[in-house]
């Protein structure tokens, strides 16, 4: 029970009393949007907005992908089916329609529809396989994609496609990026919250922890997984289409990147798996680095070893992610502190022993206790 | 016609052949362990790699070369087995052997591109570019050698998991581990070398990979969305399954590739997708249980 208690804990970050220091409530998300709004204020240096564009990006992503695959349990590596998707769907109706400019930028919905549209089938082909059957089948559709790309004569095969030019000024060109994607990122986060304390969350979470079960408590459980399926591949179409526009050309090797999949998993991970702060904290953390990485090591090879050194590190020792543990720790902490001043008398504070997760629903895992 | 696409029939089948190899390796891992070993790809191109080294400097023929390739995988896959999958617990431990071994691979392709560069190799050998020449057919040899040599290690597979008291403890532990251990089977000891011998077998299909085709670091992620797919088909944790897939994948290939040779493997992932559409779990896989 004691192992159960901790992932709801884990799990269970927005007004678990467990965590209040580090689910930090809307206080703080505030301040941390303001420190994003005035950040390209204070610092202008190109390369720092570069990085901080590339690092908004990627806690986007690693939202979106978290609100699938965090809250349902299902692992997706596919999520560069979609991020490509809306690459090339902006890049192809920007050359077709013979779009310039700042005027890109309308094309933004359609990247969403577009990978909404390839999520549905991916969805209902991927999603009828659990567990690592699923992860594969992920996997393998991925390839499909990349293939395509490659092969296709309108994806412009190996060469990939330009971007419209756009005509700014080199010193300002990163802001408006910048505020592009701190506005897709607060909303992905805002939606991850508002889907994390709905029925649609809920029954996201009841097929994490028993699919069957949740079937059998009336969950339709296809529907569900899918909803969360193409919303998250919207989100990461979207993600796509600006990160397109920034760098101003797709190749199908990065357009339908490995990498990314790896990448916005482990962030994920590493913050705090299915938790609402933790795939936030992992790209703020992760992605400055893998920037600069890339930056400062001239030798790409080099950086993929480091890179792939410490996502085995993460895998192998913090797997539970950064937020839960610190969570757990402090809670056993304010217990033990609770539990001394027992000795000199009644004790006034919350009972001893971890308490149980508030605010968190009862699982409806096997280790719920049964009914008296 | 008829004859281009036996012709065609011929080599799938024989290229399947060194596929099915490879994939065997993969689905035992599965089975026995829940691991799915995306790292299965690039470990096949170091064993080229291995294998190119000793042609190299040491002159020593590629076939010859697997005694020394194949302990050393086999030790590596042991090494990866206690030294990572084991300490991994907790519920989310198969997904994270999945993270795991995907880390595996990067490190390695990272290690492979600084050691060898991006340029790509090939392995040669007096086999490599000569041809038998039997039924108006011309088989290459190396293709033949792989073959033979996959289909050798096949049945010796086969044998030691239906015949040996070994394959029998592997058996029991890939149906049931907690009825396994009560019989007093060592898990441990079976799933590390379970992993050592699903890491082993890509001693030899490097050979033939490398044989067959100019490598670099980069092409492990060809080979392992092509194994993956081939388990996928089969049914994850089949060995029958993969090596039927296999010779499909292989068949599939060499015939589409007379018309279109870019969309040969395209048309591979078609079937492959309209085959899980209908059954889900593969062609010879069991329903999936209850997820506990």
């Amino acid at each position: 029970m004691t192992s159960g208690a901790g992932r709801a804990w884990g799990a269970g970050l927005p007004g678990g009393k467990g965590l209040a220091h580090l689910a930090p409530g809307p206080i703080v998300a505030v301040l941390l949007l303001l420190a994003g709004v005035i950040f390209p204020l204070a610092i202008t240096s190109e390369t720092a907005t570069q990085i901080a564009v590339d690092t908004l990006l990627f806690v986007a992503a690693a939202v979106a992908w978290n609100l699938f695959s965090g809250f349902s349990g299902y692992i997706s590596l596919g999520h560069a089916v979609f991020f490509g998707t809306g690459a090339y769907t902006v890049g192809i109706a920007a050359q077709d329609w013979h779009v310039t400019g700042d005027l890109e930028f309308a094309l933004l919905p359609l990247a969403g529809l577009a990978a909404g549209l390839v999520a549905v089938p991916f969805g209902l082909i991927a999603l009828r396989v659990r567990r690592h059957t699923f992860v594969v089948v992920t996997i393998a559709i991925f390839f499909i994609f990349q293939l395509m790309a490659f092969n296709f004569s309108f994806t412009g095969g190996s060469v990939g496609i330009p971007a419209p030019f756009l005509t700014w000024a080199p010193e300002t060109y990163n802001v408006p990026f910048y505020y592009l994607a701190l506005a897709l990122a607060a909303g992905a986060a805002v939606l991850s919250w508002l889907i994390y304390g709905s029925r649609f969350g809920l029954q996201l979470r009841a097929i994490r922890d028993d699919e069957d079960r949740a079937r059998g408590l009336g969950v339709r459980t296809m529907r569900v997984k899918l909803t969360a399926f193409v919303i998250s591949g919207v989100i990461t179409g979207i993600v796509g289409a600006i990160w397109f526009f920034f760098i101003a050309q797709v190749l199908p090797q990065y357009g339908f990147d490995p990498l990314f999949d790896l990448t916005v998993a482990l962030m994920a991970f590493i913050g705090g798996f299915g938790t609402l702060w933790g795939p936030i904290v992992g790209a703020l953390a992760l992605e400055p680095i893998q920037q600069l990485m890339t930056l400062r090591l001239s030798n790409s090879y080099a950086s993929e070893l480091i890179w792939g050194t410490l996502f085995l590190l993460v895998i192998m020792f913090l797997s539970r992610g950064v937020l839960p543990i610190a969570g757990e720790k402090i809670a056993r902490w304010r217990a033990r502190r609770a539990r001394r001043p027992a000795g000199d008398g009644p004790a006034p504070g919350p009972a001893p022993g971890p308490a149980p997760a508030p605010g968190v629903p009862a699982r409806l895992g096997p280790d719920a206790p049964p009914p008296p | 016609m008829g004859r281009e696409l036996s012709r065609a029939i011929v080599d799938g089948v024989l290229v399947g052949g060194v596929y099915a190899l490879m994939a065997v390796g993969l689905t035992l891992i599965f089975g026995v362990l829940d691991i799915i070993n995306i790292a299965q790809g690039i470990l096949v191109v170091l064993a080229a790699y291995l294998s190119y080294l000793l042609s190299v400097h040491l002159h020593l023929d590629l076939f010859l070369g697997l005694l020394v390739t194949t302990p050393v995988m086999f030790g590596l896959g042991v090494v990866i087995q206690v030294v990572l999958m084991r300490r991994l617990r907790g519920h989310e431990r198969t997904s994270m052997s999945l993270l795991a071994s995907y880390a595996v691979m990067i490190i390695i392709e990272g290690i492979l591109y600084l050691s060898f560069g991006p340029d790509y190799v090939t392995l040669n050998a007096w086999y490599v570019n000569q041809s038998l020449h039997i039924l108006g057919f011309y088989l290459p040899y190396v293709y033949l050698f792989g073959f033979a040599l996959a289909a050798g290690i096949v049945v010796a597979l086969y044998l030691l998991l239906y015949r040996t008291m070994f394959g029998r403890s592997l058996r029991a532990t890939m149906q049931d581990h907690t009825a396994a251990r009560l019989i007093g089977i060592d898990i441990n000891r079976v799933a590390a070398l379970a992993f050592g011998i699903g890491v082993g077998v890509t001693a030899a299909g490097g050979v033939a990979f490398g044989a067959t085709n100019a490598f670099n670091a980069n092409s492990g992620y060809d080979l392992i969305s092509r194994l993956l797919a081939i388990i996928i088909l089969g049914g994850m944790g089949s060995i029958g399954g993969a090596l039927v897939a296999a010779i499909m994948m292989g068949t599939i290939e060499s015939v589409v590739d007379i018309w279109s040779p870019t969309w040969s493997v395209a048309v591979f992932y078609l079937a492959l997708v309209l085959v899980l559409t209908f059954r889900p779990q593969g062609l010879f896989g069991q329903r999936e249980a209850r997820a506990q």
